[in-house]
């Protein structure tokens, strides 16, 4: 160890040469993108009324993928009919132990075509190869796989109750796990026994799309599922269906605000899963490099674009310099390129649009006092990509710990005690997620006690699975997705 | 020395009481200063009721929020033992209770079924308040290498709009889950038959009910309402006989901070339909929990 080492007792670590390693790309060859892509209404595509098309694009190139039909009220209208009336014909006259085998079907199809999703999930949304693989795609397939298995035992599922289904969903996602929340939200609905409206987001509508067309090869009854794309007013039209039963929102606190308003003169059953500004907090007794792992884990997967994401760090002040200099070093680590590469840690930003509001609020950050630190690991030139970044000096106060960012954007502050914490951290008014670090037992059952958020983790951070629900508290959103409490927003109870 | 004059009750004046709201363990008269007449079924004059006002209702919500850290941290037990003392309470006053809702109209029968059902539908509430969580959570089987589980939390602080025409019971009933599950509460009582929710209230009063769980204001509910709806310090709402038209409103003035909506509406609060463990749930919010399992050496053992 040299002189200057010792002094500050800090080992400079090298990290370029990790940056240098040979591209490690996966083959696009797998991806059958068509040209353009139709309506997935009543089992088949059709063309959209409007004749109207828009353009998806690979936001690490910017270059034009494929055009998907915009769907106008009127095709809404065509979609919802359709929905209804295989609900009322078909869907729900059939027996549970049947609806289950074509749930199972779509499960299994979906992993013998887990690459070709993986690749075109990475391709439309920007998101690395490895987090599509391994993590989008699988545990897609494992969600209606789990759900498929409830279809026929949903009378264990609420003691005295007799349930039965709601009847057309409409259903509205994002963007940021475009093909995974297709699955949370089709696999519980048509394992309940409803049938589904379904519109991807704008900017990420090819994976839904290959949804449809194995829907289509599954042999599903048509009209069960229609798949749908267009942009906000085709979701305004769903919302405001008077065939429309139920809603099932996941996008921002705003939007949700605004569905909500829309249907409160009527009788629809809304669930809402909103937006988010987890707070995430090392003790000093925490196994540090641990929860360095996991903090970088929770801010920058998926570049951040996560509702959960630990995106408020809360360090206690005792471990604070040494936690900083190990998410600085781990920060320099982190390769930042091209989606497709097995290499890369941070993919693409989904949009133009969502690269606007993060550089916006890296603005705000520093205005507002902010630190600003980020990697020193080069952008490619083109495409839509941002530096990980971290942000210190940040005030309780300040805009970037109390907005939702929805990029790769850490706020870090500091505390001295527990009851201090809890109160920083409960002060939001979002409350989907939390993460807490301590090798204490009791303390962690203090806080994951005390902490008002719908999914807590503890010791870890960002891990989903089909039978752990997921949602959350305050103006985060209402009803849960996944497991046992994830049958209740499609059900009603008799 | 001399007996004093007057004391059996033909020629006795009688001492009225001053029908006041109940917030935060006290009872204090509305803040305006208003009121409206309650008269009984032949008109007579039985009360001058607080006719409370959006700051009456706001200081029951910040009694409400300041009593929740505490009541919802109790023992599930304790908070058992505490419902299960508001009906020993209420049982004691029974006949006060009859006393005023025939007062005010209601049928001997009807007012005597209003007091036995509120003090058994209390009873069945506290044994419910450490039950309902071996119904509601689970331990989840996740594929990875985690100990998961997910269990109810109440939602926070809650308005109540109790319905019109059970005076007591129906109050008691939409109370009573809403404690029972660690929420604190507002309540509106009836405005029609507002004096045994008043008196209910002295109940609570004496009950090891710690001031604050429950608050019950009088009033109107046309112009109370959007402030119960509004508020960002409530986070659900119940409803209960409103009109379409209220309920509109209300579901539109939630939408500020995301309120939980819930209308019992057509309840026959005398039947079984009347009392549910679902009526706890719906003001409980799911959270689940994840930690990790170390998996290292010695896990292949099959002993």
């Amino acid at each position: 160890m040299a002189k200057d080492d010792k002094k500050d007792n800090t080992l400079k670590l090298k990290f370029d040469s990790a940056r240098n390693l040979a591209p490690a790309p996966e083959s696009k060859s797998i991806a059958k993108i068509k040209p353009q892509y139709e309506l997935f209404i009543n089992g088949s595509f059709v063309k959209p009324e409007s004749g109207k098309y828009f353009d998806t694009i690979n936001p690490a190139t910017e270059e034009k993928l494929s055009q998907v039909a915009e769907a106008s009220p009127a095709d809404v209208d065509k979609a919802i009919k359709s929905a209804k009336s295989a609900y009322q014909k078909v869907w729900s006259k059939m027996p549970g132990k049947e609806r289950a085998k074509y749930i199972f079907r779509i499960s299994r199809m979906i992993q013998e075509k887990a690459r070709e999703f993986a690749v075109v999930e990475s391709l439309d949304g920007g998101k690395p190869i490895r987090e599509s693989r391994d993590f989008d795609v699988p545990t897609a397939a494992n969600h209606f796989f789990y759900y498929a298995g409830w279809a026929d035992k949903l009378n264990y599922a609420f003691p005295t109750k007799t349930p039965r289904p709601v009847g057309v969903a409409s259903q509205i996602i994002p963007w940021n796990f475009p093909l995974l929340m297709a699955a949370w939200k089709i696999a519980p609905a048509l394992a309940t026994g409803n049938t589904v409206v379904l519109k991807s987001a704008e900017t990420t509508p090819l994976t839904a799309l290959m949804l449809a067309e194995l829907i289509q090869e599954a042999d599903l009854p048509p009209g069960v599922v229609n798949i749908i794309t267009g942009a906000g007013e085709t979701g305004a039209a769903m919302v405001s269906h008077p065939d429309t039963d139920k809603i099932a929102f996941t996008g921002s606190t705003d939007v949700g605000k605004i569905i909500q308003k829309a249907v409160a003169s009527t009788h629809k059953k809304v669930t809402l899963e909103l937006g988010g500004k987890a707070a995430n907090i090392i003790f000093d007794d925490a196994p540090l490099d641990q929860a360095v792992e996991g903090v970088i884990n929770g801010i920058f997967f998926n570049q951040g674009h996560v509702c959960c994401a630990g995106s408020r760090l809360y360090v206690q002040e005792s471990v604070y310099d040494i936690v900083l200099r190990k998410l600085k070093d781990r920060l320099e680590t982190l390769i930042v390129g091209d989606p497709l590469d097995k290499n890369t840690d941070i993919g693409a930003i989904n949009s133009r649009g969502q690269l606007e509001t993060i550089q916006k609020y890296l603005k705000i950050g520093v205005q507002e006092g902010g630190e600003i630190y980020q990697s020193s690991c080069p952008l490619p030139k083109k495409g839509f990509f941002c530096s990980p970044t971290l942000f210190t000096n940040v005030s309780q106060s300040s805009r970037i710990a109390q907005e939702e960012i929805f990029g790769p954007v850490l706020s870090i502050l500091t505390f001295r005690t527990e009851d201090e914490v809890i109160e920083k951290a409960n002060n939001t008014p979002y409350g989907l997620s939390a993460g807490v670090w301590t090798d204490k037992g009791s303390k962690i059952f203090n806080m994951t006690t005390k902490l008002r958020a719908g999914v807590v983790w503890a010791n870890t951070f960002n891990k989903f699975d089909p039978t752990s629900p997921f949602g959350g508290f305050k103006e985060s959103g209402f009803g849960r997705e996944g497991g046992l409490h994830g049958l209740m927003p499609y059900l009603h109870l008799d | 020395m001399a007996k004093i004059n007057n004391t059996n009750d033909e020629q006795r004046l009688e001492v009225l009481k001053t029908y006041k709201i109940y917030v935060g363990g006290q009872f204090p008269r509305t803040e305006s200063g208003r009121y409206y007449v309650v008269k009984s079924k032949n008109g007579d004059h039985l009360a001058n009721v607080c006719q409370c006002s959006r700051k009456d209702f706001r200081d029951a919500v910040l009694a409400a929020r300041n009593a929740f850290g505490g009541w919802s941290a109790r023992a599930a037990f304790n908070r058992g033992q505490i419902l299960y003392r508001i009906a020993e309470m209420l049982e004691g006053r029974k006949s006060q209770f009859v006393d005023e809702m025939t007062k005010q109209g209601l049928s001997l029968k009807q007012a005597n079924e209003e007091v036995n059902l509120s003090i058994e539908r209390l009873i069945y509430y506290a044994g419910w308040c450490d039950k309902y969580h071996a119904m509601a959570s689970t331990v989840n089987p996740v594929a990875s290498s985690h100990f998961n589980f997910s269990s109810p939390e109440p939602t926070g602080v809650v308005s109540v709009l109790a319905p019109d025409d059970s005076p007591l019971l129906g109050l008691v009933s939409m109370m009573a889950p809403i404690i029972s599950g660690g929420n604190t509460c507002v309540i509106l009582a009836s405005s029609k038959y507002p004096l045994s929710a008043v008196t209910f209230g002295e109940v609570l009063g004496t009950s090891d009910l710690s001031g604050g769980v429950v608050n019950i204001l009088t009033g109107f509910v046309d112009e109370l309402l959007p402030y119960f709806a509004d508020h960002m310090d409530v986070n659900a709402i119940t409803l209960s006989d409103q009109s379409e038209s209220q309920v509109t409103l209300a579901k539109e003035k939630s939408v500020f901070n995301l309120k939980r909506v819930f209308q019992y509406k057509n309840i026959n609060w005398i039947t079984e339909k009347g009392q549910s463990p679902y009526f706890i749930l719906d003001l409980q919010e799911i959270k689940t929990t994840w930690h990790p399992i170390e998996n290292i050496g010695g896990a292949k053992a099959s002993y």
